[in-house]
């Protein structure tokens, strides 16, 4: 799907603010082509952003915690452990990870990035690595925060044994989320609903994922101490991941073609 | 001009839908312990595997489009996926009945089947919308493609991930333990099943002919009239084919109409 050989390595998606190195010499750029460095390049630029404004980080972090108590009223319990607390956990994930896909374009929409990246000699899709990057280090941090809220504000059994095996789901539910949601916003930050479609059609697509990481945390967050991981729903996991990263990464050029 | 073959598909679809009528309730045997109600088994089974295939071939369909930047190609996935949104919800509705009837509720969770037919309902209920909330017509179809290619690779991945997660009571009807159907009855299925591919096909080929034929009429009218006389066009969900002034409809395949042509029923739906 990509036609751009990525021979030059700079690009001007950067702010004025990124530490941008040097340009090196035409004939050492060509020698020493990296692929990665303009999907590095604009992870910083979003990086850069995020701490100079935050938006999307703390909006997530705040939603996920009224969540918290929201369920606490809606469920009428002070403490939740087992198949409830995975689904508690995972389906406030999932909605606050709406709110981060929803933000993720909007800059690029309203201030021209999207203009910046195609008249870069670069390659679309390297937009897509970057963006679906920002979106795993975004919902990294939340969890962070979310997951400690969520153990003192909710979680029944002590999460110190759940740990390893719950930053494993999440990091491959984090992978689910970046990869589907990067597309999805893409798909719809140019639409005139963009805030209607991107939960329509990012929820029933995440469904599967859902249904694994919710699984695969159950056992962990059991009362009566962790269990083993269940390696079933790993692997379905990981498969959503594979087969959505694949596809999404080979359609994404046709997303950025005007 | 449009529509060739039609007729004969219309016959060999009623004959094939008249033949699978009475072979179910003349000739198939009852069901032993469901009796009557189980023969809502011969309209629900092929309308889900039809569904379930039609979505993936809408995605081929569209990857197709992608591919060629042939623009007809957008417009058989945007039918078929259509159409098979129709026959999801017929087989919703079918399930829901037999559920009730053989569980005594109408929706059952343990269901694998069901409940992932509805997950891949909610998801490609969401097409239309996408359509409609994108003007440009050569971005919407290219983003609808997108769309139905990621949704494509959902439907396969969505029943893998349900079925694991629900101890399945659906009702096996090809269980390899207790030896599957009755000869009869699989027999009767696969009348059934050849009957509902054609009915699907013959939908497809009614609204393809449709369209076109709308495209042309409206071409033609502007031809006669000039282009004041012509209702200027409307935002719509449905693909477009037709130039800018209309014309040039048959032709329609890799040039890129910059505008929509009007089409009430596609956007309505």
């Amino acid at each position: 799907m990509s036609e751009a050989p990525q021979t030059e390595p700079r690009t001007d998606a950067a702010p004025r603010g990124a530490s941008d190195p040097p340009v090196p010499p035409a004939g050492r750029a060509h020698a020493t082509a990296r692929p990665m460095r303009p999907s590095m390049a604009l992870l910083r630029k979003d990086l850069l952003l995020e701490r100079r404004t935050p938006e999307a980080v703390p909006a997530m972090l705040l939603f996920s915690v009224t969540t918290f108590v929201l369920f606490h009223f809606g469920l009428g319990r002070d403490e939740v452990s087992g198949q409830l607390a995975a689904g508690v956990l995972m389906v406030t994930l999932l909605f606050a990870a709406i709110l981060g896909i929803n933000r993720l374009f909007v800059s690029e929409q309203e201030e021209g990035g999207f203009d910046g990246v195609l008249l870069a000699p670069i390659d679309r899709t390297a937009l897509f690595v970057a963006k679906a990057a920002a979106l795993f280090l975004f919902l990294t941090l939340v969890e962070v925060v979310t997951v400690s809220a969520f153990a003192i504000l909710l979680l029944g059994p002590s999460p110190w044994p759940a740990l390893p095996g719950l930053a494993v789901v999440l990091a491959l539910l984090n992978l689910a989320l970046a990869v589907v949601g990067t597309l999805v916003s893409a798909l719809a930050i140019r639409t005139r609903a963009r805030d209607l479609i991107v939960p329509i059609v990012a929820l029933p697509m995440l469904v599967p994922a859902l249904i694994a990481a919710a699984r695969a945390a159950a056992p962990l967050l059991a009362a009566r101490g962790a269990g083993a991981l269940p390696t079933k729903w790993l692997a379905v996991l990981a498969l959503y991941d594979l087969v959505f990263g694949l596809l999404a990464y080979a359609v994404f050029d046709f997303l950025l073609e005007d | 001009m449009y529509g060739k073959g039609l007729r004969a598909l219309s016959l060999a679809t009623f004959a094939a839908l008249t033949a699978t009528f009475a072979l179910v309730f003349f000739y198939a045997p009852l069901d032993a312990d469901q009796g009557f109600i189980q023969k809502i088994f011969y309209v629900h089974v092929p309308v889900a595997i039809v569904t379930l295939c039609a979505y993936v071939v809408g995605a081929i369909f569209a990857a197709l489009h992608l591919r060629t930047r042939d623009r007809r190609w957008d417009l058989r996935s945007y039918v078929v996926i259509h159409i098979a949104l129709i026959f999801n919800i017929i087989g919703l509705l079918t399930g829901a009945i037999w559920a009730k009837a053989s569980w005594g509720h109408w929706w059952v969770w343990d269901s694998p089947t069901l409940t992932s037919f509805l997950i891949v309902f909610l998801l490609f209920a969401t097409y239309q919308p996408l359509r409609f909330s994108i003007e440009d017509p050569e971005r919407q179809a290219r983003y609808a493609s997108v769309f139905a290619v990621m949704a494509g690779a959902f439907v396969p991945l969505n029943f893998i991930a349900v079925r694991a997660a629900t101890a399945t009571v659906h009702p096996r009807t090809f269980g390899s333990a207790d030896g599957g159907l009755p000869a009869q009855m699989a027999w009767v299925f696969v009348v059934a099943l050849v009957a509902t591919v054609l009915l699907f096909a013959l939908l497809c080929a009614y609204e393809i002919a449709a369209k076109q034929t709308k495209w042309q009429l409206r071409a033609l009218r502007r031809r006669l009239l000039g282009g004041e006389a012509v209702a200027p066009l409307g935002r719509s969900a449905a693909p477009a084919l037709g130039g800018p002034d209309g014309g040039g409809v048959s032709a329609g395949g890799g040039g890129s109409a910059p505008r929509a042509a009007r089409n009430p029923a596609g956007a309505a739906s």
